[in-house]
């Protein structure tokens, strides 16, 4: 600021100074054209920087995709191992009877140890053995199952199965083991690797489309982890929460834009939504701890609680957007419905509110995309709970997406680490729909009074 | 679920009655609308509205109620040996809680516990029985009540629009209720926690480390509870995220606004909302996972020891995190500087990189500073990218390659996993949010005085 009013003060003082021999600026000067020079150099540089800053933040964000999805983009297939399996009918069904009770309770997982052992005789010892089972994930054996129980015509017979791989062997067929590194510091031994590596060699290694990520609930075995059951309890939050803020918060909006008298009152509601709106995220959770789960004694880690945190949190959010909404409306469609004799509530309800609706639509799925990619309030409601069933209700134990994410972050499994990017990428798909939607609704229906 | 269903069952009954309503002013008319004071549809309203409205104000009573007074009832006939003492009394809780969901067969308790357990159930079917019988009672009456009223000059209208202001009365209230609620279950529980510790000491206390026993049995210290070194680490990363954010943000906003071909700014300013709109959670994962393990990995190049939770990466990533709304809120301010300030200074032969310093951003201070303000307000709240990628012991320290944690990574640790609502370990989490509470609100109010204070109007 003062560099340049103190030259124009010198200037002024040497125009005054000089006022009866006034001669004009000699542009062309050398003075003049350094002064030129150092100006128009600060002007790029200047300009430089603005283009740097933006630069970096964009560069920031490539990043951020590139670090999420070079991670996570390996989730979406899976190894499966192709073995030689024998359904015995001594394991599976002694007696014969074809019963689904008997066939359900059968121990599939001694078949597939059995024939995994058929397929490797050289390993005796017991820690050896116990290594390769680890090649075929837990989960594979309610595969058989369901197999056995769909065509019991299977008992009997041996067949070759792709079965699910478990998580390290999984891992090092992605390459995120490394076979070149010291046998002490990898997760798996040099045997493991020779047995992948006969495996590899005999083609009975594949990566299929992995789409029980998309189907499972969370497990503590990565290769069974899915999203399913965090993404059932984000719908029912974000049901809960869209039924309570949406009526709640439009009815406010036209209250306040419409109704209220410009009185101490609204003033106070007024500034109150503004300040709502800046409160931390994770003091609505103590909010919602103290008052739903101490005070009423709601069911914790329930998306009904969740919900019920998020309406509130969401509320100024969707205040705003509608008033701001309601405000464009311009007022001769008011006077004009006033003036054909209806009530100020039939002029809202008839024209002002569904002027406004693309607007106030638009507010919504915004707010509600910030809720849905919310973590920090639920973790406080006992939302962070290890859940493998699929909520059935709102009133169920659930999880959601993003506190998914925060808990397959927090797990010490290599193979949870793509898990983690897989659902970010999901999450983040689901929250680019929403706000494409909206901008969609924005661009659509805008209208230029 | 019990609670839809009954939803459903109040929602048919609010369409039957409107039907009702509506025929019966319908036949009140005898066939010319003209004889009635409002249209037949203002009738069938009323009737929906009485019918429904008290008995969804009872459902909510009902609901809100119903868990602190089957737990009093189930209390009440407890032992004194376990009432008395509160640890045991929550756990006899849990238990009984089990048993009435029908999940405690495999637990080994007291016979009591087991026959308060079976009570419990048994209320709760009471209960939901009785409001059931209860709801339809209301529903009902509240429609005949109103459908008995319907008579051809009722002001059916005034009073549906009088009803509709109050309930709009209502939900704009709900803005403030959150408030006094935050407020509230804050200051009960801070103040419970200030019975045990001195609010001298939580103030100004330089030493955290809130591991006290939460079971009698427990072995642990008495626990310190000075949130000096929280703040301090709270601040340390706000202050490197601001570092990131205000100029990378400010530029930014300079450059979009003054700079920007219309096709650079079609395509940049939503790239850079999308760092907005990207959720927290996955800004902690990148600060956990990417960030951190690649300063400490450079910091031991350079032959620094950088810790794995540093505050530094924290820092940087929840800075990245504010640019959009450094970047926006100034973009907003400075464009609201009239043209004609603009155009004066060119007339005057400044260029464009002097109008934007001398003319443009002077103008635009004091909503910079407040959007700035925001911006601190913002970062202090910020959770979960501390809760992944900053550390959890309290250290007083202002290096940022160490780890610190802060007042929100505190509250997290606290509430998740055990609590005991009369130990000082949790409660103490409550008197953190209040502080925080405190701290944001200040902020956000002075951000928005001083704006209002220095906002020049140019007209």
């Amino acid at each position: 600021m003062t560099d340049m009013a103190s030259l124009m003060e010198d200037r002024a003082a040497a125009n005054a100074d000089a006022s009866d021999q006034r001669k004009p600026v000699d542009w062309d000067s050398a003075d003049m054209s350094r002064s030129i020079k150092k100006r128009y150099a600060a002007e790029r540089r200047f300009k430089t920087y603005g283009l740097t800053a933006i630069m970096l933040a964009l560069a920031a964000l490539v990043l951020l995709g590139y670090s999420i999805i070079s991670k996570g983009y390996s989730a979406f297939v899976q190894t499966y191992v192709q073995i030689e399996l024998t359904f015995d009918p001594a394991v599976i069904d002694p007696d014969g009877t074809r019963d689904p009770a008997v066939l359900g309770r059968a121990n599939y997982d001694g078949l597939i140890k059995d024939a995994l052992r058929a397929r490797f005789p050289d390993v005796t010892s017991r820690s050896e053995k116990r290594k390769l089972y680890g090649i075929i994930s837990s989960g594979a054996s309610y595969d058989l199952r369901e197999q056995v129980l769909d065509k019991p015509s299977l008992i009997g017979q041996t067949r070759k199965l792709w079965l699910i791989s478990g998580d390290d062997f999984d891992m090092l067929n992605k390459g995120y083991i490394s076979a070149d590194t010291q046998e002490a510091s990898r997760r798996l031994d040099d045997d493991e690797i020779g047995w992948f590596q006969t495996l590899q060699s005999a083609n009975a290694i594949e990566k299929r489309f992995h789409t029980r990520f998309f189907t499972n609930g969370d497990s503590r075995e990565p290769e069974l982890a899915g999203i399913w059951g965090a993404a059932v309890g984000s719908f029912y939050t974000l049901i809960v929460t869209l039924l309570l803020s949406f009526p709640i918060g439009v009815a406010a909006a036209i209250y306040l834009e419409e109704f209220a008298p410009k009185n101490r009152l609204t003033q106070i509601i007024e500034v109150n939504i503004n300040n709502l709106a800046a409160v931390p995220s994770i003091v609505f959770g103590l909010l919602g701890l103290e008052l739903y789960l101490n005070v009423m004694h709601l069911p914790r880690s329930a998306p009904v609680v969740g919900g019920l945190t998020l309406a509130l949190m969401t509320l100024p959010t969707i205040i705003i957007a509608s008033r701001a909404a309601i405000k464009a409306v311009p007022p001769s469609i008011r006077q004009a419905a006033l003036g054909l004799g209806a009530s100020p509530v039939q002029t809202v309800s008839h024209h002002v509110l569904p002027l406004a609706m693309p607007g106030i639509l638009t507010g919504t799925i915004i707010g509600m995309a910030q809720a849905l990619g919310e973590t920090a309030p639920l973790l406080m409601i006992g939302m962070v709970a290890f859940i493998v069933d699929i909520p059935g209700s709102a009133m169920d134990a659930a999880t959601v997406l993003p506190v998914q994410i925060y808990l397959w972050a927090d797990s010490p499994e290599r193979a949870f680490v793509e898990k983690t990017s897989a659902a970010i990428m999901v999450l983040l798909a689901f929250l680019i729909l929403m706000n494409g939607l909206a901008v969609f609704l924005r661009k659509k229906f805008e209208r230029k009074w | 679920m019990s609670l839809t269903f009954l939803l459903l069952a109040v929602a048919l009954l609010c369409a039957l009655s409107f039907v009702f309503g509506r025929q019966r002013a319908i036949a009140l008319s005898g066939g010319r609308f003209s004889n009635l004071h409002s249209l037949p549809v203002h009738y069938g309203t009323y009737t929906a509205l009485w019918c429904g409205l008290p008995a969804l104000a009872l459902l909510i009573v009902w609901y809100a109620l119903q868990g602190p007074v089957t737990n009093a009832l189930v209390i009440s006939d407890l032992p004194v040996e376990i009432t008395s003492d509160p640890g045991q009394l929550s756990l006899a809780m849990n238990a009984i809680s089990l048993i009435a969901a029908d999940h405690g067969q495999h637990l080994d308790v007291a016979p009591e516990v087991v026959e308060a357990g079976n009570r419990l159930a048994i209320l709760h079917t009471i209960s939901n029985t009785a409001l059931i019988v209860v709801l339809l009672c209301v529903a009902l009456t509240g429609l005949s009540l109103s459908y008995r009223k319907i008579v051809a000059d009722m002001r059916a209208r005034n009073n549906v629009e009088r009803i509709v202001r109050y309930l709009m009365i209502g939900c704009s209230a709900i803005a403030i209720l959150s408030t006094v609620g935050i407020v509230f279950s804050l200051l009960f529980e801070a103040l419970h926690f200030f019975s045990k510790v001195n609010p001298l000491e939580f103030l100004f206390g330089l030493e955290w480390s809130p591991q006290t026993a939460i079971r009698a049995d427990q072995v642990a210290s008495d626990g310190s509870f000075g949130m000096i070194p929280l703040f301090a680490g709270t601040l340390l990363i706000t202050l490197i995220a601001m570092l990131v954010a205000v100029p990378i943000g400010l530029f930014s906003a300079i450059y979009m606004g003054e700079y920007a071909s219309p096709m650079f700014r079609a395509w940049a300013k939503p790239a850079l909302e999308i760092l907005a709109g990207v959720p927290t959670v996955v800004y902690g994962f990148f600060a956990a996972l990417t960030v951190a393990p690649f300063l400490r990995d450079t910091g031991a190049t350079l032959g620094l020891s950088v810790s794995s939770e540093s505050a530094l990466a924290a820092g940087l990533v929840m800075g990245v995190m504010i640019i959009p709304f450094v970047s926006s809120l100034s973009d907003d301010v400075m464009s609201q500087v009239p043209q004609s300030l603009r155009d004066g200074s060119y007339g005057l032969g400044a260029t464009k990189s002097e109008t934007i310093r001398h003319v443009i951003f002077p103008a635009a201070l004091p909503g910079i500073v407040g959007a700035i303000l925001l911006a601190v307000s913002r970062a202090i709240g910020e959770t979960m990218i501390v809760v992944m990628a900053a550390g959890l012991a309290a250290n007083l320290t202002a290096n940022p390659l160490q780890a610190v944690t802060t007042v929100t990574v505190q509250i997290v640790t606290l509430l998740v996993g055990d609590q005991e609502f009369d130990s000082a370990k949790t409660l103490s989490a409550f008197a953190l949010g209040l502080v925080l509470f405190l701290v944001t609100l200040g902020l956000n109010v002075f951000a928005l005085k001083f704006v209002q204070k220095y906002r020049e109007k140019y007209d």
